[in-house]
């Protein structure tokens, strides 16, 4: 009843092609939106916008990045910790030696020297195919860290080895980074570049790169006879994917932690992110939102709640009863739906059609 | 000119001057490698059988050995625990398919893989609940002594350690070879529809391939934690095997072995000799670097089955 | 603003996102303690006995004086599992809790403490690293709310090096000796080597590095290069697991134990028991005494274990990280006392408890009357220092006890403070701080 298409008629190409073609969606995308930018930095405590929103939109970005180059092109990464850490040195190292440059484009910049670093990691995958393929991005998870937290220049000298993100305004406005920002500003300034990149990876996967992706995902053999170049479509795939990790990683070091040393990217980086896209549905840029909501907020929220209901336990029994709580959860989840969380939220949606009128 | 130095002519010259180190690094890096390998041969076992990669293993691995030397130290005797502990990883096998594998029967292997992640935060939380979070000293009485054989420096316990491997590769490759269990076994890896319409149960395979990780999951865990102490970092050894299991291929257990040693003996080797020109610590990337070489002219691993692709 | 958010926080009744679940009434004369610890994971085997030593000296106080000057303590623990994110999720749900917030916080790790130091200063939150963390936040000026008393690792490096020369037969002995370093690959395990460095190039001796990267649960690599080097000394700055792996490992090449020396955090009973008989002999650098023979520890058994309270065995209270906790607790709970005087016997802010931590004056007449005597050396903090320029002393295992292995030591400050100094402007520099003037910030 709520969410009916019939009678909905689109008499243009422009209205065929649009991302949500139905009102009702255009309408939640919306609100979600102005939820985002106005009610969330309004109602919600410094706590909520430091330690769960921005974390869960930075991890949401970087659930994007890996989403596009394995959910989509189908080649299995668990290098983007590696690929976050070369997003953030690169901030690091830009920002302090040309101090004058606007903090978004040293985001940018990072995003494409990870997508060079990625585009070289990513060339193993015209030979190595699936779970092997690992291999190269495991190659490129180890060897980063160890780069970054071997060669002083990278930490510009810095006795430990750890970067800390100086004072800079994004756009010559508003502080976004450093001890003096405002949450607010930290909270929106990520939200604007999360938005805006997944609204563009909403595009792109809609679109010719989308499609060679997908094409080589399904069957590389058959995506070749048709004419898909395996090489343009593969490495294209992990450039893009590595711009958005490493734009994550600069936001990880520089907008929530504000310093970090190489090993905050270690391999268990990399697993978190995997578990966030399968979770949450490969192929899917909502997935990726929901994929890093249920990794980042689920466990927090366990703890709280644990918290709350005052039982007179340990806090190291508390803790593994969450751990087992969380396990068990993401096993009643993949039998519930093994497609992941977006998969839900569609079959949720086809049932809205009808409700409250099954028949 | 200073790197040439560094890379090709310093390493080589210490290699030179003193081969009997270098034979000794290499024999070191092969009974390391055999420690990898024994935590590999689980994730072989499972992924031959089910086409899964079990994230759970290094989990395993802890709560197999959490579980040993929780009941020593309840005052349970060596055989007794053993046993117990055996039991145990069978219980979990039963569990694991009826509760985890059954309801997911027929999905892609990413999802399986999720699923035993799922597995993986469980058995951590369970682990430390009911044993809990120290340290636990583990002595059973294996020798430890360095001996000098021939000039070279070996440790009783790495040789305990590659006999165990041995013997425990032999048992396996005999269940696999000769028994009714181990033909279905094969049956299954090779072709599940196939298997399943000849009569092999499916789901009893499972329980029974599970177990068997487990068990050998149990001796893994005894030989780690006899070294390092059992605590949570057990179930780290589980990354030391990534590069094992891609070096040997997923679904063989020689080459589970065989990978270990090459890893082993390779990663020694550069860390000793070339890690001074890099600066140390070079180990754990060179590891994958070494599988990656491998891998650009072997795409299956050394001895995974071949890849046939058809359109 | 406020108006309007609790206009819609009250409207909506989402409690979830207008922080906290619980807005639990606190009792006016309370002082809230935030405990960040680590009973689970990895590192747990070295987490627990120092956050139960913390607590039971809390809980003591309680017993035996009613909380400090008659102020209660309370404090509730969060398990952050060693891990930064977790940690810091942990911090910004506790600082703001008790009648006053957060009067400071402990957070055990040096990558924890890394990621605080922005989010604490702001917060006018002063953080405590007791040995570990930033050496070079002794400088008070640039880091106005870090505190890192007693000992710094620098001054751990550098009284362990005073000890060898000691050993050896004086600092001229030193030259043309080899003395290596194993460590952590990370932060943590990278502070000592600028001081080794230096120290090197003053005395005159080969300095060799041998990282392990992170957790070390193999290090055959290392150990065979160590054992070709032949180092006439090793020091070892490890944490968990890579600890006990280093010490097998060392007995496995036959590197002579007593001329292998761990920094403080290698020196537990987590670390030689599961070596065994392989550990007798490894020697560790401390900034305490060890042991049950204390007047604060006789309190605590008496006033919690002998009335079956306390959060661990009672036969685990001398171990080395168990005493360390208290000796924590002790440090914070003096800091309060002393801001007590000025502010009065009320819950003090962070930033009150600030002015108490560089105010703090531990002499030798007080460590007595805490029942701390021979446990820790007198130190006394300032405006401009931050570290309390503490001692260190050497401990050696026997198989069952750590035993004194040397007298208190004098870290060489002279060389150390410039070398804080510089690397801190070097900071600020970077961050856009500008240096307190000390002179200004008088009591």
């Amino acid at each position: 009843m709520l969410y009916r298409e019939a009678g909905q008629f689109k008499t243009s190409y422009a209205a065929d092609q649009a991302i949500f073609t139905i009102p009702q969606d255009r309408a939640a995308f919306w609100i979600l939106l102005a939820l985002g930018f106005i009610a969330i930095p309004l109602v919600a405590s410094e706590y909520v916008l430091l330690t769960i929103m921005i974390p869960f939109l930075v991890f949401a970005l970087a659930a994007i990045g890996l989403n596009i180059l394995t959910g989509y092109a189908g080649q299995l990464s668990l290098g983007t910790g590696g690929f976050m850490a070369v997003g953030a040195f690169t901030a690091y190292k830009l920002t302090t030696a040309l101090p004058g440059l606007d903090i978004v484009f040293v985001f940018l910049l990072s995003g494409l020297v990870a997508a060079a670093v990625g585009i070289v990691f990513g060339l193993p995958s015209l030979r190595i195919k699936g779970f092997y393929l690992a291999v190269a991005t495991l190659a490129a998870q180890f060897f980063l860290i160890w780069l970054f937290n071997k060669l002083p220049w990278f930490s510009n000298y810095s006795p430990s080895g750890v970067i800390g993100a100086p004072p800079r305004a994004a756009l010559g406005l508003v502080t976004v980074t450093g001890a003096e920002a405002s949450p607010v500003a930290k909270y929106l300034f990520t939200l604007a570049f999360v938005a805006i990149l997944a609204l563009a990876a909403k595009n792109l996967v809609r679109g010719r790169f989308g499609r060679s992706w997908m094409a080589i995902r399904d069957m590389d053999i058959a995506a070749e006879i048709i004419g898909i170049r395996p090489l343009n479509a593969k490495l294209s795939a992990f450039a893009v994917s590595s711009f958005y990790v490493g734009i994550a990683g600069a936001l990880w070091a520089f907008i929530y932690t504000g310093g970090v040393e190489a090993l905050a990217f270690d391999i268990d980086r990399s697993f978190q992110i995997l578990f966030m896209i399968i979770i949450g549905g490969l192929g899917s840029i909502l997935g990726s939102f929901l994929g890093a909501a249920f990794i980042t907020l689920l466990p927090i929220l366990l703890d709280r709640g644990g918290e709350a209901l005052g039982l007179p336990v340990p806090v190291n029994v508390l803790t593994n009863l969450e751990d087992m709580i969380f396990g068990g959860l993401i096993i009643l989840f993949l039998i519930a739906e093994p497609r992941g969380l977006a998969r839900l939220w569609q079959i949720g949606k086809e049932k809205l059609r009808l409700w409250p009128f099954p028949h | 000119m200073e790197l040439l130095h560094a890379l090709v002519i310093d390493p080589i010259g210490a290699i030179a001057d003193n081969p009997e180190f270098l034979l000794e690094v290499v024999i070191g890096g092969l009974l390391t490698g055999v420690m990898y390998s024994l935590v590999a041969l689980g994730f072989v076992l499972i992924y031959k059988a089910s086409g899964i990669f079990n994230f759970a293993q290094g989990v395993m691995v802890l709560f197999a050995a959490l579980c040993f030397v929780g009941q020593l130290q309840l005052g349970m005797p060596l055989v007794m625990a053993l046993l117990s502990t055996v039991a145990i990883m069978i219980a979990l096998a039963f569990v694991i398919e009826r509760v985890v594998l059954r309801p997911l029967v027929n999905q892609e292997p990413i999802i399986l893989f999720m699923a035993t992640i799922g597995i993986t935060f469980f058995l951590t939380g369970l682990g430390q609940l009911v044993w809990g979070g120290d340290v636990k000293t583990l002595d059973i009485g294996l020798p430890k002594d360095p001996l000098i054989i021939g000039g070279v420096l070996v440790n009783e316990f790495d040789l305990t350690a590659a006999a165990v491997a041995g013997l425990l590769v032999a048992g396996l490759a005999l269940f696999f070879q000769k028994t009714s269990i181990g033909r279905a076994l094969r049956a299954v890896a090779d072709d599940h529809q196939a298997a399943l319409s000849v009569g092999i149960p499916l789901k009893t395979i499972w329980v029974i391939v599970w177990s068997v990780a487990g068990i050998v999951g149990l001796v893994a865990g005894i030989m780690w934690g006899t070294n390092l102490g059992v605590q949570f970092s057990l179930a780290l050894v589980a990354l030391k095997a990534l590069p094992v299991l891609i070096l040997g291929g997923f679904t063989s257990i020689p080459g589970a072995i065989v990978g270990g040693l090459i890893v082993g003996a390779g990663e020694k080797v550069a860390e000793v000799f070339w890690g001074p020109a890099f600066g140390g610590a070079i180990e754990d990337w060179f590891a994958y670097v070494l599988a990656l070489v491998f891998l650009l002219f072997r795409p299956q691993g050394l001895f995974g089955e071949r890849i046939i692709e058809r359109v | 603003m406020t108006f309007i958010k609790s206009a819609i926080c009250a409207l909506a009744g989402a409690t979830a996102l207008c922080g906290g679940f619980a807005a639990a009434a606190w009792a006016q004369n309370e002082q809230f303690i935030p405990r960040l610890v680590y009973r689970t994971g990895p590192y747990a085997p070295n987490g627990i006995p120092f956050a139960d030593g913390y607590a039971d000296y809390l809980d003591m106080l309680n017993a035996r004086d009613g909380g400090v000057d008659g102020v209660k303590l309370v404090y509730e623990e969060c398990e952050d599992g060693y891990n930064n994110d977790k940690g810091v999720e942990c911090y910004e749900r506790l600082k703001g809790k008790g009648p006053t917030g957060a009067a400071l916080v402990d957070p055990l790790s040096t990558g924890i403490t890394y990621a605080l130091i922005e989010r604490a200063t702001a917060d006018k939150v002063p953080i405590v690293s007791m040995g570990y963390g930033r050496a070079d936040a002794s400088y008070g000026p640039v880091f106005p709310y870090v505190f890192t008393y007693p000992v710094t690792y620098w001054e751990g490096a550098d009284a362990i090096i005073t000890y060898i020369a000691q050993q050896e037969g004086g600092v001229a002995k030193l030259k043309g000796k080899k003395i290596g370093l194993i460590y952590h690959d990370s932060a943590y395990g990278k502070e000592p080597i600028a001081t080794l460095e230096k120290l090197a190039q003053l005395d005159g001796f080969t300095f060799e590095k041998f990282p392990v990267s992170p957790p070390g649960i193999d290090q055959k690599a290392t150990w065979l290069q160590i054992r070709q080097k032949r180092p006439n000394w090793m020091l070892m700055w490890g944490w968990g697991v890579m600890n006990s792996t280093a010490i097998k490992e060392a007995a496995a090449v036959g590197y002579p134990m007593d001329h292998f020396i761990g920094i403080w955090w290698s020196g537990a009973e987590p670390d030689v028991a599961p070596a065994g008989k392989a550990g007798i002999g490894y020697k560790a650098a401390v900034f305490h005494g060890t042991g049950t023979d204390f007047g604060v520890i006789r309190d605590i058994k008496h006033y919690l274990y002998d009335k079956g309270q306390g959060k661990t065995k009672v036969d685990k209270i001398g171990e080395v990280l168990y005493v360390r906790g208290v000796i924590n607790a002790l440090y914070d709970m003096e800091a309060l006392h002393t801001a007590h005087k000025k502010f009065g016997n009320k819950p003090l802010t962070g930033e009150q408890v600030r002015w108490g931590l560089e105010n703090l004056d531990l002499t030798a007449a007080r460590i007595t009357e805490l029942g701390a005597e021979g446990l820790i050396a007198p130190m006394k903090i300032s405006c401009e220092n931050h570290g309390g320029h503490g001692l260190v002393r050497m401990q050696q295992w026997d198989g069952a006890h750590w035993k004194y292995a040397s007298d208190w030591i004098e870290p060489h400050h002279d060389l150390l403070d410039p070398m804080y100094k510089a690397s801190a402007l070097a900071y600020a520099k970077e961050k856009n701080i500008t240096p307190r003037d000390c002179s200004k910030t008088q009591s």
